[in-house]
């Protein structure tokens, strides 16, 4: 079957959408599918460090383009998942230098060798943000839950229904499920029940995160990683599994009925 | 917060965030930003108040959201009878 466009985007920049591309690439991977990242951050390449890759880049995404080199010679191979593929961003171009048309002839060379393609968008909703969307059959929209971000996210929503693509999926990042349990944070549900899409990942603020990409090796690699234990589990629903959301934030353990019983006055 | 919230340890900046996160996307979504809101407001006071008697600082407009769909509502109260009661000289 030829691959999927996964399309991964945000509107606010600084959500982790790099960090999401680079360990739901790792977890479809793992799990034997070839997969392709595909950087489309003309100019502000990131997606080469967040995966360990970044030494062996010579060729880039508008190389291939312009036509100065093969498909297959931008590719590089992780060694730790040969299945895992990056073509890189270009470092000294800007957005304009790639089209939508460019992108949606890139995928369409890509798909019969691979399973997925994931495509890293940039901040913005331009050119960047344009080009990123158009090759996708799916559009992933990762915010935090922050007023900023979650904003941001409606507002791209709006845009890729207007690009006639599927409603996006939501992934929602960082979130302390102590924080929503005492009332600082929005929740899961207050999110979605705001932006009104479906949610395909919750991944909890986890220092894993930056210890990997300290490493180039993403969390998703990590079995005790709480973050990639979440990325995984976005994973497992690309492919159509059913996984249950875990709920730590409605605090159904001892500590959270307890500080419930607290707050209700004794009332639960 | 009051002294027995800050007890239990309760606090709600999240229910303010999702407040102001409502307000904003209803606006956005609208593309009338809370200025030209009251813009608007300002000319159709002016014109209802061509046609008949209300007193402008009861007129109420808002941005509301069910599901997919944004409503504009004003509420408009027409000033009291007795006011409108022309002198009958």
């Amino acid at each position: 079957m030829p691959a999927k466009v996964v399309t991964i985007t945000s509107g606010k920049g600084g959500v982790g959408k790099t960090t999401a591309t680079a360990n739901i690439g790792v977890a479809l991977a793992a799990g034997g599918a070839r997969v392709v990242c595909l950087d489309a951050d003309i100019g502000l390449r990131n997606l080469d460090v967040v995966m360990g890759l970044e030494n062996r880049i010579v060729y880039d995404l508008v190389d291939v383009v312009e036509g100065r080199c093969k498909l297959r010679q931008a590719m590089i191979r992780d060694k730790r998942l040969p299945e895992l593929h990056l073509i890189p961003a270009a470092q000294t171009r800007d957005k304009t230098a790639v089209s939508p048309k460019d992108m949606v002839r890139l995928a369409d060379e890509l798909r019969p060798d691979f399973d997925w393609i994931l495509v890293d968008s940039p901040a913005g909703i331009e050119r960047g943000f344009r080009n990123a969307v158009a090759p996708a059959d799916i559009v992933l929209i990762v915010t935090n839950p922050e007023v900023s971000a979650v904003r941001d996210a409606d507002r791209i929503i709006g845009l890729v229904e207007a690009e006639e693509k599927d409603p996006p999926k939501l992934v929602l990042n960082r979130i302390k499920p102590e924080m929503v349990r005492r009332g600082d944070m929005l929740a899961t549900a207050d999110v979605l029940e705001v932006l009104a899409i479906e949610l395909i990942g919750v991944v909890p603020e986890d220092d894993s995160i930056l210890v990997a990409s300290n490493h180039g090796a993403p969390a998703a690699l990590d079995p005790k990683s709480r973050a990639g234990r979440a990325f995984r589990d976005i994973a497992h629903r690309l492919n159509g599994e059913t996984v249950p959301f875990e709920d730590g934030e409605s605090g159904d353990g001892l500590f959270g009925r307890l500080a419930r019983l607290v707050r209700s006055g004794g009332q639960a | 917060m009051n002294f027995l919230q800050r007890l239990r340890g309760e606090s709600h900046s999240a229910a303010t965030a999702k407040n102001r996160l409502q307000f904003v996307l209803v606006h956005d979504r609208a593309d009338l930003p809370p200025g030209k809101l009251e813009a608007l407001k300002d000319d159709l006071i002016e014109v209802l108040s061509r046609h008949v008697d209300i007193d402008p600082r009861t007129v109420q407009i808002s941005l509301t959201r069910e599901r997919n769909q944004q409503r504009l509502v004003a509420d408009i109260l027409l000033a009291p009878a007795r006011a409108r009661r022309r002198p009958l000289n």
